[in-house]
């Protein structure tokens, strides 16, 4: 069966889901907090572990990987509709 | 125990392995290098396909970093065989590995009179290097002789949450012991410089870091344009990564978290212990020999999808990220990164990667070197040949 999720980092705002996890899971943290799982996420991908607001930080690694894009639950998945790339070498690189 | 049983050299360098080594200074000679190699198989052959047909610095790169394979301290002896007419001379190779103080003859084929001739004497002096190799005894030394080199290939959407992060944890064990860790790949830093300049140990490495980082975006913004996006592939996208630097961040975390103590180029060797950048390609072949130029005695190879490289030698910790990968080329593999899919922290992962180190230092085979000896090494090359 294995584990579910993992926390890479401690300063994280994202666990990775390390399984398929489906809509309205809930996973016991290590923190002894819950996680409620709100829609369907694919394995490796990320979930939002606290609301992040527009435009704050996400942290994956323990470093930014990218801004909320829009308003962002506990327990929803991230990806390209609700993550901002952030500028690299004075470009816009888009993900 | 923070020791491991190596070989010192006469430039203090520590091998953990005794190889007597034949190098070619040009491709032209390859087959004679084969000859011996055939004949002595305890001897192994470094072939290339360079030495000639280039100048500038593409051949001053190549002279430096064979120069600096032939010094890496896994190597007791080595035999340089040179053409005659060739841009990097044999001759040259050999004096620079002289005044390293380590034995080594060379022998230039078309004075020796041809293949034959040159073969019948390359065995009698490799015999010799041989002999001489094996009344070197073991000692123990300090882990702040070490050196290892990362590298990562072929990987997969569980390389950045299982392997890689493990991997980064032995990093960080390794440079807590004073000894030194070699992260290269730039093309794999895009999008981190500014994380990875933070993490430098003076202004004048951060700028370092800042400058080899740049050089690698600028050159796939020239070449991608307003393509240049697609450095992350919709594969990576299916595979969870959003954007450039969480795909980066994946493959630097083998880097651990430690300052960065230095940047070299491609084959340099570095003149300071700790973290060190290398800048290299992120083609795993010229990538492995940048490394062992550099003086790695052992190197950590994490992979996704797989693959049965190694280093002629050096031994090569491979380190499958999933477990279907793992037990599909068990052959090849020597760590299983996919326990962290099935219950280990990354922590625990990580040391099972420090027993692993510590077993190869003092010894243990990788799968590489137990199923196959490539004779070959792969130069890094940019430019074309004329």
């Amino acid at each position: 069966m294995g584990r579910k999720f993992t926390i890479i980092n401690p300063k994280d705002n994202v666990a990775v889901a390390l399984q398929e996890l489906r809509k309205d899971e809930v996973l016991d943290l290590e923190s002894g907090g819950k996680l409620k799982i709100l829609e369907n996420i694919p394995a490796c991908h990320k979930i939002a572990l606290e609301d992040i607001p527009l435009g704050k930080t996400i942290y994956k690694y323990g470093e930014e990987i990218g801004r909320a894009a829009n308003a962002i639950k506990k327990g929803e998945w991230i990806h390209s509709h609700n993550l901002q790339s952030v500028k690299m070498a004075g470009k816009e690189y888009e993900a | 125990m923070n020791t491991f049983m190596g070989y010192e050299r006469p430039d203090g360098s520590i091998g953990i392995r005794n190889h007597v080594a034949i190098l070619p200074s040009v491709a032209c000679v390859n087959g004679v290098a084969g000859m011996i190699s055939r004949a002595v198989p305890e001897a192994i052959s470094l072939c290339h396909g360079h030495g000639c047909g280039r100048g500038g610095e593409e051949a001053k790169r190549h002279a430096r970093t064979l120069a600096n394979i032939a010094r890496n301290p896994n190597i007791a002896a080595v035999l340089i065989l040179g053409l005659g007419c060739e841009i990097i001379k044999g001759d040259m190779l050999a004096e620079r590995v002289a005044q390293c103080g380590k034995p080594v003859e060379f022998i230039q084929v078309q004075k020796e009179g041809g293949s034959l001739k040159a073969a019948k004497k390359g065995i009698e002096i490799v015999r010799r290097f041989i002999e001489a190799a094996r009344k070197c005894e073991a000692e123990p030394f300090p882990l702040n002789r070490l050196t290892i080199g990362l590298e990562c290939g072929g990987s997969d959407s569980f390389s950045g949450i299982t392997a890689n992060p493990g991997v980064g944890c032995a990093t960080d064990w390794i440079v807590d012991q004073g000894g030194t860790a070699i992260l290269t790949e730039t093309t794999e830093m895009i999008g981190t410089g500014h994380i990875l300049s933070q993490r430098a140990c003076s202004p004048a490495v951060a700028e370092a870091v800042t400058n080899m980082v740049g050089q690698v975006e600028k050159k796939t913004f020239e070449m991608l344009g307003p393509h240049a996006h697609t450095v992350i592939s919709p594969g990576n996208m299916d595979g969870g990564m959003t954007s450039i630097q969480e795909k980066s961040l994946g493959c630097i975390t083998k880097g651990g978290t430690r300052p960065i103590n230095g940047v070299v180029g491609y084959g340099e060797r570095p003149d300071k212990k700790g973290l060190i950048l290398m800048d290299g390609p992120g083609y795993d072949m010229e990538s492995l020999t940048g490394l062992a130029a550099a003086g790695a005695q052992v190197m950590i190879f994490t992979t996704g999808r797989g693959t049965p490289a190694g280093f002629p030698v050096i031994p090569v910790i491979k380190v499958a990220s999933n477990s279907g990968l793992y037990h599909n080329m068990i052959d090849d593999m020597d760590l299983n990164g996919g326990a962290v899919l099935e219950g280990k922290s990354i922590q625990e992962f990580g040391a099972d990667v420090v027993d692993m180190i510590r077993k190869v230092l003092n010894g243990e085979q990788t799968k590489a070197e137990k199923t196959q000896i490539d004779p070959n090494i792969y130069l890094r090359t940019t430019g074309r040949s004329f």
